[in-house]
């Protein structure tokens, strides 16, 4: 065996490993795109589907739904989120911190239905109306926990003599953490927005017991056909979800390897003067 | 501890700026307060409060109401006086139904079996990559992070048309000879030991990618030098070296699969028995929520020990990135 290499067995498992994660995606991808009804039989190429999607009212309106539960809960999360992180790494001694953290961590493994029904019981005791307002409440509690250990793994390897600096030199906490925390972190934090965002836009279980009448949401409406049977329509929504995250996804590391590209060329210039 | 939010408590906080004047002093405590008290109260009010409400209704009565149960006690005054009229009809019924203990029973093995196999497809991949070359490492973990921004239902649904009689795998095998009968995968276990298997396999590749990429390679050369076979390398220095991110993969695959509810509905047909689709039917299609509260309960008992040594792992991997 070639002890240091790359060995074939290596690329093999690696080259198994994708083609299992991306194969069934592809499928689904073209088969959306097929013009019999009947799913697995392909019968030509027809954009047919699309069409009949764009005429679906029912559909675009739990798009909606679900589009603006994302942009809020995503936002209040991530802000939520970012101050838990904060806290996490900043503060390493407070009462009640090994509570915090295990509220932290324990949604990330939770099983759906339970964060869901316990949600759901809450909100029934406080008196609220189920709606979009309880699945928007629901998703920021799961998904800031996610970015929380997003912005966490980035502020632990963050180098703190910098915002000494800025101290000493006289900058408010407030300001500090504005000029100098913040743009440091900054990538952690968009893809933790980003990662809450794609979770809420996801979420059949916990959006099925906390929203009400009126407040459909696409994984819902997705899942209540699913459930009738395969059809190209169905292929056709989720080859424009898959669409929608790849493209932003791609725009996200571009963003980021351009900065990256930036950053190390502003610290060669440094080193030389 | 009596300043219990202070940030002073902090040994790593920096002494105040020479320039620093009593409002700053202020907005610094504030600041600090706020950034644990404003997360701390959202997480106490949404994630640890809704658990106690699921533990009281499921001590109460079931009731045709709306909502429907009979509320066990109002408040802390009647909690002392109605804490004899406890009911534990509920768990006593699930301890009747040998349909409960069953579900229980098949959620953890199916997530057991899962887990196995999504370590045993996971490994070798975390594997490949950490021994590849180090200018591709970063595609190759956004490659396997990219799967998991796509819609998780999705990804379940895809396998739909997969795994039928009349689909794709099946036309492709009739198509090469292998069979010469439809294999019935859907709705089996088998079909839902893939979709685990599919669906958290990013879980397990990245926490294991993390701890064999750190490992240094020259302690198996060492190993083979001094006579170990590559297997016994393997298993006297590799797999040990790479524990943490194992237990983090397992416990990442686990804890969610038991209370699985999309892959097993979707994936395993209506005789499979999972605790999440027990819990998901009892509260919509029976309206039975004390039942269901129970459920949630037990099951919540039941992943308490898994989600400790997550916390545990968790813990020690972030005092070693400190």
């Amino acid at each position: 065996m070639n002890g240091g290499g790359w060995s074939r067995f290596n690329i093999a498992s690696v080259t198994a490993g994708f083609a299992f994660l991306y194969l069934p995606i592809v499928l689904l991808i073209i088969y959306s795109f097929n013009a019999s009804r009947l799913v697995t039989v392909w019968a030509g190429f027809s954009t047919q589907w699309y069409v009949t999607l764009w005429h679906n009212q029912a559909l675009l309106d739990a798009a909606w739904v679900t589009l603006r539960v994302g942009l809020v809960s995503a936002t209040a999360a991530t802000v939520l989120g970012t101050m838990a992180a904060l806290a996490l790494t900043r503060y390493t001694r407070f009462r009640g911190r090994l509570l915090f953290s295990g509220m932290v961590f324990a949604p990330l493994v939770m099983p759906e239905v339970i964060t869901g029904l316990s949600l759901l019981l809450l909100f029934v005791a406080l008196g609220v109306d189920r709606g979009m307002m309880t699945v928007t409440l629901a998703h920021i509690t799961f998904s800031m926990c996610f970015v929380a250990v997003v912005v966490q793994s980035r502020l632990l390897t963050f180098d703190r003599s910098l915002e000494e600096a800025a101290m000493d030199l006289g900058a408010t906490p407030v300001k500090t953490f504005f000029a100098i925390t913040l743009p440091v972190i900054a990538p952690a934090i968009i893809s933790g927005w980003m990662l809450a965002f794609t979770l809420s836009l996801d979420d059949l279980v916990i959006a099925s017991f906390t929203s009400g009448p009126g407040a459909t949401t696409l994984p819902m409406k997705i899942y209540s056909q699913v459930r009738l049977g395969v059809t190209p329509e169905i292929n056709a929504i989720c080859t424009i979800l898959i669409a929608i995250v790849a493209t932003g996804v791609l725009i996200a590391s571009v963003v980021n390897k351009r900065r990256e590209v930036q950053r190390r060329r502003d610290e060669q210039a440094a080193q030389r003067t | 501890m009596t300043q219990s939010f202070a940030p002073g408590a902090d040994p790593a906080t920096p002494p105040p700026a020479a320039t620093s004047s009593g409002m700053h002093g202020f907005l610094r405590g504030l600041s600090g307060k706020l950034v644990i008290i404003v997360p701390y109260l959202w997480l106490l009010v949404f994630f640890l409060v809704p658990f106690l409400i699921v533990a009281k209704i499921s001590l109460s009565e079931t009731a045709t109401a709306m909502p429907p149960y009979q509320p066990t006690f109002d408040g802390l005054t009647g909690f002392l006086s109605k804490l004899s009229s406890f009911s534990f009809d509920n768990y006593l019924w699930l301890t009747e139904d040998a349909l409960y203990f069953k579900a229980y029973v098949s959620s953890v093995v199916i997530a057991a079996i899962s887990t196995v196999l999504t370590l045993l497809v996971g490994y070798p991949m975390a594997y490949g990559m950490a021994r590849a070359p180090t200018t591709i490492r970063p595609t190759l973990v956004m490659l396997v992070i990219l799967p998991f921004w796509t819609s998780f239902l999705i990804r379940v649904y895809a396998w739909i048309g997969i795994l039928k009689p009349e689909g794709l795998l099946n036309q492709f095998l009739l198509w090469t000879g292998v069979i010469d009968t439809p294999l019935v995968i859907l709705n089996t276990h088998t079909a839902i030991f893939i979709g685990i298997v599919y669906s958290y396999l990013p879980f397990m590749v990245l926490p294991l990618y993390a701890a064999l990429e750190k490992m240094d390679h020259s302690l198996v050369e060492a190993a083979q030098d001094l006579g170990c076979t590559p297997t016994g390398a393997f298993w006297k220095v590799t797999f040990p070296l790479s524990r943490p991110g194992v237990i983090a993969g397992c416990m990442l695959v686990f804890i969610p699969a038991v209370g699985e509810f999309v892959i097993p509905d979707l994936l395993g047909g209506s005789q499979t028995l999972m605790i999440g689709r027990t819990l998901w039917n009892e509260f919509f299609s029976n309206r039975d929520w004390p039942v269901a509260s129970a459920v949630a309960v037990i099951l919540l008992l039941l992943l308490v020990i898994p989600i400790m040594i997550f916390q545990q792992a968790q813990a020690k991997t972030q005092e070693q990135g400190r």
